[in-house]
């Protein structure tokens, strides 16, 4: 088992690598570079530049260096020092910006896979034991909806019935009394009433693919043998299919962590921008736009990170759930 | 047939001399089962009856399509969703009247109880009738809960005892082990185990020891009569292998598309078979008990001393230390320094369980697996070439001579391409023969291996399995080879398609003067058709010798374990009983 | 005792059934894969339905300039935010009696001096006579052929007729989702189309010769999905620079959507791959001296395409969806290209969308409809792939 992680871990490494090289070609994708553009925004407001100072920033911030220095500078600096350089729109360093952002980015993500988990699972045995019926044929079909419907169409029409039929804005998550609150119970109340909506909309899709896996995988098992040996055992059926092909069912349901995650960051991303939470999405896009590529860069490195951390979390608990895996 | 052939369905009776029978335990009377098709009902089963009795042994038998193994899960009401019983009863004795379990709804406790508590059932696969996730014991745990009323701590006790009695070895330990890290045969023993938790009145054992070796085959069958006759169950064993029947029955029931043709006590049918049906089949079974070849080639290595392949100390090994880490301290030798030779127009036989090399063997002389170390030298048209020292390039007119015949007619074919574009496709390759040229030459393949030639538009999912493997062998021929390597080239047949296939090859043989190498798990196949047998074990041939000899004579302890285990289809000269076993 | 009993009867040939009427069968022992496969997707209605308005969808595309009643681009600031108007059959005329007239109502709009607002009342009592190919603004049709006839219309070109309403400047949304669904549409078909090249060659690359070739496409393959979507679509297309053509933005907005949808069509050819390399028949192949080219386009391919077919209907919608998120944030598509996300993106706060929802409701719709068709008719297609199969 110990084996197993640090393998696991030692190929998470060219992965890691890979990223870290997409991230900075994000970051060095636009024309020109920081410098100029603050060069540009500081001429147009009249002001005017010393021609050393400017040389003297470039070398500082390496813009002349070779290009794979320019990558270790930056890559090394947030492997030892966690600095993940200089925001210049928001004229601070990158890493006072990310963390908070990142942490409610990372728990509407957890929220949103309990969500996906807690409605798929009844959802997908039920559909997979009663095929066929109209129970079935109900989820099937609201499924295909959950599917087709991108999110920020979800969330923008959630919105607008929610204004049109309960009066209520329900963008951000606090009501503007309780955003500078210190918590409390009622903030958290309060949070729970607003959350609930980005919940649903980041949660649909993945709720609805879920339900497709399980029902699939479910019924492939339900026809295995082993489960006629359940059955020959004198076991009612409930009890053999939740004790039988409902576990080994369950895996595709673990290893759902590693390919949920980045959809659901993604969902965020967007469905963050659309009800204006203050997660990373926002930013991030304000970032993009502004070219502030060292803010953009980081949050964009730090949300593939976070997904191949899920990756090896599914990993390690489908090898504790599954004792082929565990054993090979 | 008879001369009364007016009575559609006359039923002739005749007494069977048979020992004293035990009392009936389940009676089925009149049983009926359609399937729903998408395009069809199938009537799956019809109008069967037979009796169990307590102690004794009814073995069902019949061939692929019979209805046999849905008869049996029908007893316990396992059927698949499109099933249905349409008329009959399913009657178990008990000490209150005989419950009808035909009636019973899937959820009733009547039946749940009736399910692995007063009937047992055993299936063919061990490995996938196991749940991979559980421990063996929580499986076995589970039926003695549920069916003995025992606590945690008795029911793992009795799990003990239950794998102690069933001969596994470290009970204590083995509880807590999951299938994978078993055997074939440790798993079926589990698989017994379970289905005696509750102490059944009746065992059902459905194809028990097709998926495994025939040591283990012998072992398994020996283990499942001395529990039935220590508990003094009454046994219901589905085969297709009229060999186990001679072995273990007492009463037989031949079935055939859904009907029992014929059942009588075991002598009865193998001495005195009424129903044609039940003639063919021990036609065929019997028939491979003979060796064609004796008289056909009388001994080819005295009159032909030329060898037209030869193998020496031919070597696989797998997991040698290769990588940078270092590898495996302990290598497989899948084939350990393998020396024989071929002779034209000789059929060797290469016999042996699974895991004793024969077919990687078979890979390496073709060179799709590479070999670790020795030769194989070709003895082709001019010049020895060899084998082992061809490039890709030049390999390709060594798999013009020497051409192999597969196990599965089903992969083996193409399924989207026609019969004509699959034989035609090594004549293409070779640009041999194109346009009508091609179209004559795959006729007179389709001819040559019995099928009509206007069949070669069709797509090979409109053949049976017999045709399939005829067209794989049409294939092969189609560059007039000299040597034909058959991998178990009959094991996914039915036994009288099987002489079928095996009659063919031998007249093809006789016709086109080619050497086969016959790979086969399968004694009976191997004697009635080759020249001489090379057995294997664990990688090394441990034997070689004419078919005969090794067949009645073998000289070395494996081979005469495996010979003796092999089921005798007499039900008046049982083998197995007093079998030789080989200790390692 | 047991007696020996027997049916004294030859035996039987083959099983018992009873033929259920289902129709046509197909003769499958002649008929090829194709026949097979297109025999199977047939019994699923719901997947056939689906191709067919796939199939609409990419006509409307095609013939946009024809269909769409006026141009995408006209404006009439006096008509801004208006609501859709109704299409009627019957009008009154002046004698009172009702007679056929197809015609649409008009509006009478007042401004609410206090918020500067317009509101629009339906008025019952202006008729806009309208009806089929009718002349109207005039275009080139393909960029080839100068045409001035729409298939539907108000008679007299002056006159308005917005079925579906108007934007903030008073542009014919119904006309322009018409012409978004060539933009949005083919976006997705060329996304698709270099997706598949690329997942393709690099699968088939992967998954036939494996070892280190494999090795490193994997690790590609790993690092591409894992990285969340949207963020890098966004990394991606804020790099384009502003002054770049309308065109080239089409072309590497595709590009970037195409980009990351390959892998899912890299496993997935890859996996067939490795299965089917081991299959005997590729054996057999193999040891009747085929090539590796003729293994591969021969054998292998073969089986594979139907595979590949449905993955790609499957991947379509991602393309379509990713690009009007794209657009919707305005880091996409831009005027005066139209596509279904440009049009979204005047939908961007709920002010707006109270104030005039069917700039929401149609084009969200159209995407949800598209999105829709497309999973059945993959759904349907990856059913029917392997006809062979039990």
């Amino acid at each position: 088992m110990l084996n197993y992680v640090i393998k696991r871990l030692i190929y998470m490494i060219p992965t890691l690598f890979g990223m870290s090289m997409i991230a900075f070609m994000i970051i060095q994708l636009p024309p020109g570079d920081y410098l100029s553009s603050l060069l540009a925004t500081m001429a147009d407001s009249g002001q005017n530049i010393d021609p050393a100072q400017v040389e003297a920033l470039r070398r500082s911030y390496g813009f002349d260096d070779p290009i794979w220095l320019q990558y270790w500078k930056w890559i090394s600096g947030i492997l030892f020092r966690g600095d993940f350089g200089y925001s210049f729109e928001w004229n601070r360093p990158v890493a006072d910006l990310i963390w908070e952002r990142m942490g409610s980015t990372l728990a509407l993500s957890i929220a949103s896979l309990l969500f996906v988990w807690a409605v798929s699972l009844p959802i997908g045995i039920y559909s997979a034991m009663r095929r066929h019926s109209v129970g079935d044929y109900a989820f099937t079909f609201l499924g295909f909806i959950g599917l087709a419907i991108p999110n920020f169409i979800l969330a923008l029409t959630l919105m607008y019935v929610s204004y049109k039929f309960f009066g209520q804005s329900v963008g951000g998550l606090f009501s503007p009394e309780y955003v500078e609150a210190p918590w409390s119970v009622a903030k958290f109340v309060d949070l729970l009433g607003h959350i609930w909506i980005a919940v649903i909309v980041i949660g649909t899709s993945g709720t609805a693919a879920l339900i497709r896996i399980l029902r699939a995988n479910l019924t492939d098992e339900l026809n295995k043998p082993y489960v006629i040996t359940a059955k020959a055992k004198g076991l009612p059926e409930y009890r053999a299919v939740i004790k039988y092909p409902v576990r080994i069912a369950l895996n595709p349901f673990v290893s759902a962590i590693g390919w949920v995650l980045p959809e659901l960051i993604s969902g965020v991303t967007i469905t963050a921008i659309v009800l204006n939470l203050p997660t990373a999405g926002p930013l991030l896009l304000r970032a993009l736009i502004s070219q502030d590529m060292y803010l953009a860069g980081s949050f964009i490195l730090l949300m593939g990170v976070l997904t191949l951390v899920g990756m090896l979390v599914s990993d390690i608990l489908l090898a504790l759930l599954d004792p082929r895996i565990r054993f090979n | 047939m008879k001369a009364d052939a007016m009575q559609r369905q006359a039923v002739n009776t005749e007494r069977a001399a048979d020992a004293a029978a035990g009392e009936v335990v389940l009676t089925v009377e009149n049983l009926s089962l359609d399937f729903r098709l998408r395009t069809e009902i199938l009537h799956a089963v019809r109008n069967v009856s037979f009796q169990l009795r307590r102690g004794q042994t009814l073995c069902l038998v019949g061939e692929s399509g019979s209805g046999k193994s849905v008869t049996a899960r029908a007893l316990l009401r396992i059927l698949d969703k499109n099933g249905a019983i349409t008329s009959g009863r399913i009657l178990l004795a008990g000490k209150t009247g005989a419950i009808d379990i035909a009636p019973l709804t899937e959820r009733s406790p009547e039946l749940l109880k009736i399910r692995g508590g007063r009937i047992g059932l055993i299936f063919q696969e061990p490995m996938s009738s196991l749940s991979p996730v559980h421990t063996i014991g929580s499986q076995i745990t589970e039926a003695l809960r549920l069916h003995r009323r025992m606590d945690k701590k008795q029911a793992r006790a009795e799990t003990i005892e239950l794998l102690r009695q069933v001969e596994i070895p470290n009970p204590d330990t083995a509880i807590d082990r999951y299938t994978f890290e078993f055997s074939g045969g440790m798993r079926q023993r589990a698989m017994i185990a379970m289905a005696l938790a509750a102490d059944p009145e009746i065992l059902i054992a459905d194809e028990p020891t097709t998926a495994l070796d025939v040591t283990t085959q012998a072992e398994i069958l020996d283990l499942i009569k001395r529990l039935q006759v220590s508990r003094g169950m009454a046994m219901l064993l589905i085969t297709h292998d009229m060999g186990v029947v001679a072995e273990v029955a007492d009463t037989v029931a031949v079935m055939h598309y859904g009907r029992i043709v014929e059942t009588g006590s075991t002598d009865a049918i193998f001495y005195d078979p009424k129903h044609a049906y039940t003639r063919s089949l021990l036609r065929s079974t019997v028939k491979l008990e003979q060796n064609q070849r004796s008289y056909a080639a009388a001994a080819p290595v005295a009159t032909a001393p030329a060898p037209v392949l030869s193998l020496r100390n031919l070597s696989k090994t797998y997991g040698a230390s290769t990588g940078w880490l270092g590898g495996n301290s302990n290598p497989i030798r899948a084939v350990d320094a393998v020396s024989f030779d071929l002779y034209p127009g000789e059929n060797l036989g290469i016999v042996g369980e699974s895991g004793s090399g024969k077919t990687t063997l078979g890979r390496l002389i073709l060179r799709t697996v590479e070999p670790s170390s020795g030769t194989i030298t070709y003895f082709g048209q001019d010049k020895p070439v060899e084998v082992t020292g061809l490039s890709k390039h030049e390999l390709k007119s060594f798999h013009r001579d020497v051409r192999l015949v597969f196990q599965d007619p089903f992969a083996s074919l193409n399924p989207r391409m026609t019969v004509k574009q699959v034989i035609g496709d090594p004549l293409v390759v070779s640009g041999k023969a194109k346009g009508a040229a091609l179209e004559q030459r795959v006729a007179e393949l389709l001819e040559l291996v019995g099928l009509d030639p206007m069949a070669m538009e069709r797509y090979p999912h409109a053949f049976s399995g017999g045709q399939r493997q005829r067209i794989g062998i049409a294939r092969a021929l189609a560059l007039d080879p000299r040597i034909l390597i058959a991998d178990e080239a009959t094991a996914a047949l039915d036994v009288s398609i099987r002489a079928q296939i095996l009659d063919l090859l031998l007249d093809i043989q006789k016709r086109l003067e080619l050497s086969f190498i016959f790979i086969s798990h399968d004694i009976s196949v191997v004697r009635y058709f080759c020249d001489r047998v090379a057995v294997m074990h664990r990688g090394k041939l441990v034997e070689m010798g004419t078919a005969e000899q090794i067949c009645t004579d073998p000289k070395e302890p494996y081979t005469r374990s495996l010979i003796s285990a092999v089921p005798n289809p007499d039900p008046r000269n049982k083998r197995m009983l007093h079998r030789t076993r080989f200790s390692v | 005792m047991t007696d020996h009993v027997f049916i004294d009867e030859a035996p039987e040939a083959g099983p018992a059934t009873t033929a259920l009427n289902t129709g046509k069968p197909v003769q499958t022992a002649v008929a090829g894969p194709w026949q097979l496969v297109w025999a199977k997707f047939s019994r699923n209605k719901v997947a056939v339905a689906s191709g067919v308005i796939i199939l609409m969808l990419f006509l409307v595309g095609l013939f946009a300039e024809f269909l769409a009643p006026t141009l995408p681009d006209m404006s009439r600031p006096q008509f801004t935010n208006a609501p859709p108007q109704e299409l009627r059959l019957f009008a009154t005329q002046a004698d009172g009696s009702q007679q056929f007239q197809l015609h649409v109502t008009g509006y009478t709009m007042s401004v609410d001096l206090a918020s500067l607002r317009r509101s629009y009342v339906i008025d019952e009592n202006q008729v806009v006579p309208v009806g089929f190919l009718v002349k109207g603004a005039p275009y080139k049709l393909w960029g080839l052929f100068a045409l001035d006839t729409h298939l539907f219309g108000p008679l007299n070109p002056g006159d308005t007729m917005y079925l579906l309403g108007t934007d903030k400047l008073g542009r014919d949304l119904l006309s322009r989702l018409i012409h978004g669904t060539r933009i949005s549409m083919s976006i997705g078909l060329i996304g698709v189309g270099i997706s598949l090249l690329l997942g393709v060659a690099l699968g088939a690359v992967s998954g036939f010769y494996g070892g280190w070739v494999d090795m490193v496409v994997q690790r590609i393959i790993e690092v591409i999905s894992s990285m969340p979507t949207i963020p890098l679509w966004l990394g991606l297309a804020a790099a384009i620079p502003l002054t770049w053509s309308p065109l080239s933005v089409y072309f590497i907005i595709t590009l970037i959507v195409s980009l990351f949808g390959w892998t899912g069509l890299a496993r997935e050819v890859r996996g067939r791959f490795f299965a089917l390399r081991s299959e005997d028949f590729v054996t057999a192949a193999r040891l009747d001296g085929s090539s590796e080219r003729r293994l591969i386009f021969r054998h292998i391919l073969p089986s594979l395409t139907s595979h590949i077919l449905a993955v790609v209907t499957l991947a379509l919608p991602t393309m379509i969806v990713a690009e009007t998120a794209l657009s919707f944030l305005g880091i996409g598509l831009k005027a005066p290209i139209v596509s279904w996300g440009v049009l979204l993106q005047e939908a961007q706060n709920v002010r707006t969308i109270a104030n005039a929802p069917w700039l929401l409701i149609w084009p969200s719709g159209a995407v949800v409809l598209t999105v829709l068709a497309y999973n059945f008719l993959g759904d349907g297609l990856r059913d029917a792939a392997d006809p062979y199969e039990s």
